[in-house]
């Protein structure tokens, strides 16, 4: 297993440096002076020129300025914002909160809802509750999801005034940062309402945000679960005179949710994806609005750095969904 | 036996082929409706100028925020309504599947004309040659699709073309993964080593001899990536980076519409809608593809 880890954080060696490479080149490829571009839309005179250009070290060789921009970023520097001069890394760090909370909220919805679904769909195969769910399944997975978010404020927020617009939390509360996640922190603060009012905020975003994955877990569940019953092992499983019960769940869940977990896992690109335009829609304080508000603000060191910081938590979820795999799945880890 | 094989020409066996694939395509009701629909989609799209009851861009000074001509206060000249500047929504909408089709035949094309080229020489050659093509790869495939889309669109400038190029440039692992592990899984069969023995040069083998037997997998990712490039165009669009109003593209219809979600629920619901239904019917034909395609289902 360790050998199996360790080749796997080996082949991350080469992802990681192109990685870097492409947020290192973001820069430089915009059309127009870097210099320039990094000092903000006031321009600059020549002095401040020359100050920012050496301070930035566009005046050193390429190489030279690739392996400074690397060193900054294993010190934990990952430049400052040009709007609010803050550095991008504390800003990620206090934004990134709400995008994990949005995303695991959303990615449970999707587990819970569509392993079953996917499993009942299989079992049943051809009857009226397959086909309903996997028509809806493919209404879910064709489903421009910012245009899905804004029905359901129409509805929910608009005619029936059952959920807020956007936020994560009602003005009318204040209460430290303590874990960032507002649904505990709500719980934390004590404050009578205040809880109820994070889960009324976190509830339409949440949904929107679980669509695709749901749609998607629960197609790849009936998949998974319609060839695993076509296995030897479960024919003798049924054969022995077993329950379908223990049939089902102990001999072919087990072995279908393999591929399932991979699916869930490799779900967070389209989670990070989606959280922009979710994120956008509801006005919630996150990575991805942080990222569109950044590019609509030519704030191009906070775009740079949210770009290799996003790809380098997809990437180390990807390594994790890897991991399990190997873990769950031992042919995996001899290849 | 000579004579049987002499027979059978290749028409022939090219409308058996194609006889066995429809046979297979019409088993599905979804994929034949799916299709039904693309069609009607592309003939609307043809036909937008016949079509549309009005110009798409005309704005009518009296009709502005109108409600579908069912609804009250709603005009039968105006059948789904007029936005916010009084232009017809449905005229508009029509006009809106010019744009959808066209970024769909674009970015595919692109990214599959791509692909196949980066593929083909990676799973070809394999070796150094294999492993860094691939690496490059990955690490596209490491950005969200979306987000890596709308930086890319911010180094070339909004509009529809650059997010066109982001878009296909964003797609274009998947097509080379594809046809890198389709070309490996067929180049040690017989009939390349035989052609490679008659003579066939690398080029003629890698496109005449490998190519054709590795569409099966391409042609229903490129369906997919059709209804991905629609939904990723018009979330361009619709976060104000991909085609720009005035353009009656979907997406932006949306993003012009959103402040009246409130009043207007039309100048919502009806881009969206087309949006859903458009990538909902190229789903359904993709499903049926691959049933249709792959022999493993086939037989099950």
């Amino acid at each position: 297993m360790l050998r199996f880890i360790f080749s796997k954080l080996l082949y991350l060696i080469p992802t990681f440096i192109g990685i870097t490479l492409i947020s290192f080149s973001f820069i430089r490829l915009l059309p127009g002076d870097p210099v320039l571009l990094m000092a903000g839309e006031r321009g600059v005179s020549a002095e401040r020129y020359a100050q920012i250009s050496a301070q930035l070290g566009y005046d050193k060789p390429i190489w030279q300025q690739y392996l400074t921009y690397l060193g900054n970023l294993f010190q934990g520097d990952f430049g400052n914002s040009i709007v609010t001069k803050k550095p991008v890394l504390t800003e990620f760090l206090q934004l990134f909160p709400a995008t994990v909370e949005l995303s695991l909220v959303a990615i449970i919805i999707a587990t819970v809802i569509g392993v079953p679904v996917g499993v009942i769909a299989a079992i049943k195969r051809g009857s009226w509750f397959d086909q309903i769910s996997m028509t809806g399944a493919l209404v879910g997975f064709s489903m421009p999801i910012f245009w899905w978010g804004l029905l359901l404020i129409i509805f929910f927020s608009g005619t029936l005034g059952w959920t807020p617009v956007s936020g994560r939390i009602s003005l009318m509360y204040y209460f430290p940062q303590v874990t960032g996640f507002m649904l505990i922190d709500s719980l934390l603060s004590g404050q009578a309402g205040a809880f109820k009012s994070a889960v009324s905020h976190l509830i339409l975003p949440s949904i929107v945000l679980a669509t695709i994955p749901l749609a998607v877990i629960a197609r790849q569940t009936r998949s998974a679960m319609l060839e695993v019953m076509g296995e030897d092992y479960v024919r003798t499983a049924k054969a022995k005179g077993l329950s379908p019960a223990r049939v089902i769940g102990v001999h072919a869940l087990r072995n279908a949710m393999i591929p399932v977990i991979t699916t869930i896992g490799l779900q967070i690109g389209v989670l990070m994806a989606g959280a922009i335009l979710t994120e956008t829609i509801f006005s919630w304080p996150g990575i991805g609005k942080w990222m569109i508000d950044s590019i609509s603000r030519r704030d191009y060191p906070v775009v740079q750095s949210g770009l290799l910081l996003t790809a380098g938590i997809v990437m180390i979820v990807n390594l994790l969904v890897d991991l399990t795999y190997g873990l769950i799945n031992p042919r995996i880890r001899r290849q | 036996m000579t004579d049987m094989t002499t027979k059978i020409s290749d028409s022939a066996i090219r409308r058996q082929m194609l006889k066995e694939f429809w046979f297979y395509f019409s088993q599905n009701r979804g994929a034949v409706i799916g299709l039904v629909f693309f069609v009607l989609l592309v003939l609307t799209a043809i036909f937008a100028p016949l079509l549309a009851p009005h110009d798409p861009s005309q704005q009518y000074r009296d009709a502005f925020l109108l409600p579908p001509a069912w609804e009250e206060n709603g005009r039968a000249a105006f059948l789904l309504g007029t936005d916010a500047v009084g232009r017809d929504v449905l005229s508009r909408l029509i006009y809106g599947s010019q744009y959808s089709l066209f970024i769909g035949i674009v970015v595919v094309s692109i990214a599959l004309f791509g692909g196949i080229l980066i593929g083909l020489v990676a799973g070809f050659f394999g070796g150094w040659v294999d492993t860094v093509i691939m690496r490059v790869m990955d690490v596209i495939l490491a950005f969200p699709s979306l987000l890596l889309a709308l930086v890319l669109v911010a180094i070339l400038g909004p509009g529809l073309t650059n997010a066109m190029i982001a878009i296909a440039i964003v797609y274009q692992p998947h097509f080379a993964r594809l046809t890198r592990a389709a070309v490996m899984g067929e180049k040690e069969r017989e009939y390349v080593s035989a052609a490679r023995v008659a003579g066939a040069g690398n080029l003629r083998l890698m496109f005449k001899t490998i190519l054709p037997n590795c569409l099966a997998p391409l042609i229903v990712q490129a369906t997919l990536s059709f209804s991905s490039a629609v939904l990723d165009s018009a979330a361009l669009g619709f976060l104000g980076m991909g085609a720009q109003p005035p353009t009656p593209e979907w997406g932006t219809m949306l993003a012009e519409a959103r402040e009246f979600i409130q009043s207007a629920w039309w100048v919502v619901t009806f881009p969206g809608l087309a949006i859903l239904l458009t990538v909902l019917a190229i789903n359904l034909m993709g499903d049926g593809l691959r049933d249709a395609l792959d022999p493993k289902l086939k037989r099950s």
